[in-house]
């Protein structure tokens, strides 16, 4: 395992910067995630720190080597792509082994097994080691996929989407078992996502990337608590936060400058309408079993608030809302930092 | 507006039963959801109740009379596919108007009915828009339009959002619901999407394996599953269990496990025998030094306020949700407490819940 960097790297397709001067530090035995929307730069980064394309400028470098020029194979590198690519007339067993036969880092057969074994176990699939890799569950598939890049000891696993395919079930588990592994191992991986409960589960940081610009990097906690703009903001929380202009709601807390309020469910608390300003009407009671999401309009606004599934409201209700420590933007969208905020929270 | 009831419904496909003998009454106004995997036999209903597909056996009544052999044009039901196909070479306007026009609606008629479904849709600035320059949302607002202006008895719709991506279908599914608010008309929805159907449903009908396990609001079949299948169908994270091997008996309130005892609702069931499981939903479970039951922490999921810890025990992974400013460390061995009023107590043999004071709570839905 290794630190990885980048440092100021700039990708162009044609007159297009898939990525604009960026640097991303990971350190040693880091999961970071980045987070982004299609055609982010996310893919474009993992394609560069593994070699597939090679930056117009800046530096990659592994294990404080530069390796910008240099090719796929010299990179000590372990890929997985989203879409499991199994040799289909291999057993799975054969599948796993396959990195450790290549020519270039052939090791002996009694080593080859043993780490099969090791990683067979790890990812829960030593009972279908025989079986023919087509002969598998998609989520069986997936697992030798990440198995084939584990049985390696690569500086980095680079992952792209490798969840994305499986099921809503099956992708909460493998994202579970993922980040156990991974912690276990002590592995350096670099996964790219659209999934923000993917990343929020699963990083120890989080890369919100757009427009191939690094937008922010921390904890998934501080990203969450401490947005630096209204981007990032909306880049995570379910369901999304709702962004307001600071004189919907009565807001006295609210710096001079702040334009736009960003209020996440849990800060706005629902109250029964007393004929107020802040009078809003519930349209839809969303059930999720141990919550319920109300969606509720205020003038040509839609916010969604939460409430305890037990609770009275219905639809046509008319309600009233309360911020309860939200957060405030400027003018260009900002988030303003304001005092006592430190107090909570982490 | 009508109410559509199924009755002894079978349906066999050569030798497998796709539907297992399922009754059930859809009331004049509901939203009505099938959920259930591939292959439990949703579809097959919904297509039995439009008239696509004959049952084997059983009756299905609207409004009262039979139709169980009538065909799907004789039956006044919209249906509503997973794909939708607009005329391309139509405008919004004519694509609405097509079903009124084939049934010879008056030209003056047409236009009031296709100006008041554009109306409900908030679509009416798109009706002169040709269909193939919209985006996928208008173009499915377009297709339900054509649903909706023929003014039927009951829509019926299979995934109609299954093709989209996930925050899109999120928006379809609150426009569903709100149109479903505004014109009221006796709905069956079929999905194997547990969160669409939570969020849509008036009721909720959960199938397995071509049986209907069970009917209710979304928060009765959460709180209060009937089955092993649906507290594990139903929940995201679904329902966590702890299998034991015990006895219990009617009036006793508490279940041993291993060593534990643990509170549970009181039984109403003469006793039962053999392997036991006690399911807990995720915020049922808390940690507590003086737990009964020990876990090692398996990992934690944080998700903004709070977060999913899961932990293993003997006797089966448990998932329990907490605040996200509860610290926990991986490995750390933790013991757990249980909410007594929301546990749920199954037969694990056959899966089928014990009744208990559990089912005496009254639920909003």
């Amino acid at each position: 395992m290794a630190e990885v960097r980048l440092d100021g790297v700039t990708k162009r397709f044609g007159d297009v910067a898939a990525i604009d001067d960026l640097s991303l530090d990971i350190a040693d035995g880091e999961l970071l995630v980045l987070l982004g929307p299609t055609g982010a730069g996310k893919t474009t980064t993992l394609r560069m720190v593994a070699g597939l394309e090679r930056p117009d400028a800046g530096r990659v470098e592994i294990g404080g080597q530069d390796v910008s020029i240099e090719p796929p194979a010299v990179r000590d590198v372990a890929f997985v792509f989203q879409q499991y690519s199994l040799y289909p007339h291999l057993t799975v067993y054969d599948n796993l082994a396959f990195p450790l036969r290549s020519p270039a880092r052939r090791l002996p057969e009694d080593q080859v097994r043993k780490r099969v074994q090791d990683v067979a176990a790890l990812l829960h699939i030593e009972s279908k080691l025989a079986n023919k890799a087509t002969r598998l569950s998609g989520g069986e598939m997936q697992r030798v996929a990440i198995g084939r890049a584990l049985v390696r000891a690569p500086s980095i696993y680079l992952m792209d989407e490798p969840l994305s395919s499986l099921d809503a079930k099956l992708r909460a588990e493998l994202r579970l078992e993922l980040k156990r592994i991974q912690v276990e191992l002590g592995a350096t991986i670099l996964h790219v996502t659209h999934d923000q409960i993917e990343a929020m589960t699963m990083a120890s940081r989080i890369g919100v990337i757009a427009e191939g610009r690094l937008v922010q990097i921390g904890t998934p906690r501080e990203v969450y608590e401490r947005p630096n703009n209204q981007y990032v903001a909306t880049q995570l929380g379910t369901p999304p936060i709702n962004l307001i202009p600071v004189d919907l709601l009565p807001a006295p807390r609210a710096p001079r400058e702040a334009r736009m309020i960003g209020a996440r469910t849990e800060q706005l608390r629902i109250g029964a309408a007393n004929g107020s300003t802040n009078r809003a009407v519930l349209r839809w009671v969303e059930h999720l079993g141990d919550q319920n999401h109300l969606h509720l309009e205020i003038g040509d606004r839609k916010l969604t608030t939460l409430a305890d599934p037990h609770s009275h409201w219905k639809a046509g209700d008319a309600v009233s809302l309360e911020l309860v420590d939200p957060l405030y933007f400027d003018e260009a969208g900002v988030r303003i930092d304001i005092r006592g905020e430190n107090a909570h929270g982490d | 507006m009508a109410q559509i009831r199924v009755e002894n419904l079978r349906k066999q496909f050569g030798g497998f039963t796709a539907v297992k003998d399922s009754t059930f009454t859809v009331d004049n106004g509901i939203f009505f959801v099938m959920l259930g995997p591939s292959g439990c036999g949703k579809t097959t209903t919904l297509r039995m109740i439009a008239g696509l597909e004959l049952p084997s056996d059983g009756r299905i009544l609207l409004d009262g009379d039979e139709v169980t052999f009538q065909r799907a044009s004789q039956r006044d039901i919209a249906f509503v596919f997973q794909m939708f196909a607009l005329y391309p070479h139509l405008n919004v306007r004519r694509n609405i108007a097509y079903p009124l026009r084939s049934q010879g609606v008056s030209r003056a008629e047409t236009r009031v009915r296709v100006e008041e479904t554009a109306r409900l849709l908030r679509i009416e600035h798109l009706l002169s828009r040709s269909v193939s320059g919209l985006s996928g949302g208008d173009r499915q607002r377009v297709a339900l339009g054509r649903a909706i202006v023929r003014r039927p008895k009951a829509f019926l719709m299979d995934e109609p959002l299954g093709a989209l991506d996930a925050e899109f279908r999120r928006l379809m599914c609150g426009e569903l619901r709100q149109l479903h608010d505004r014109i009221g008309a006796t709905t069956v929805y079929v999905t194997h999407d547990q969160l669409e159907a939570m969020a849509l449903a008036d009721r909720i009908a959960i199938m397995n394996q071509g049986v209907v396990e069970q009917i209710g609001t979304p928060q009765e079949v959460y709180d209060q599953p009937a089955s092993m299948f649906v507290a594990d169908f139903i929940g995201s994270p679904p329902m966590s269990f702890l299998r034991f091997e015990g006895s219990v008996r009617r009036g006793e309130t508490s279940v041993r496990i291993g060593e534990a005892i643990v509170g549970v609702p009181e039984l109403r069931e003469e006793g039962v025998q053999g392997p036991l499981a006690l399911g807990a939903r995720p915020e049922h479970v808390t940690l507590a030094d003086d737990g009964a039951i020990r876990g090692q922490v398996f990992g934690a999921e944080y998700l903004g306020t709070t977060q999913i810890v899961t932990l293993d025990t003997r006797h089966g992974q448990v998932k329990a949700r907490m605040p996200a400013s509860v610290n926990v460390r991986l490995g750390e061995n933790v013991g757990l407490r249980f909410h007594t009023r929301g546990l749920a107590l199954f037969d694990a043999a056959s899966g089928r819940a014990l009744r208990s004071a559990l089912h005496e709570v009254t639920t909003h839905g």
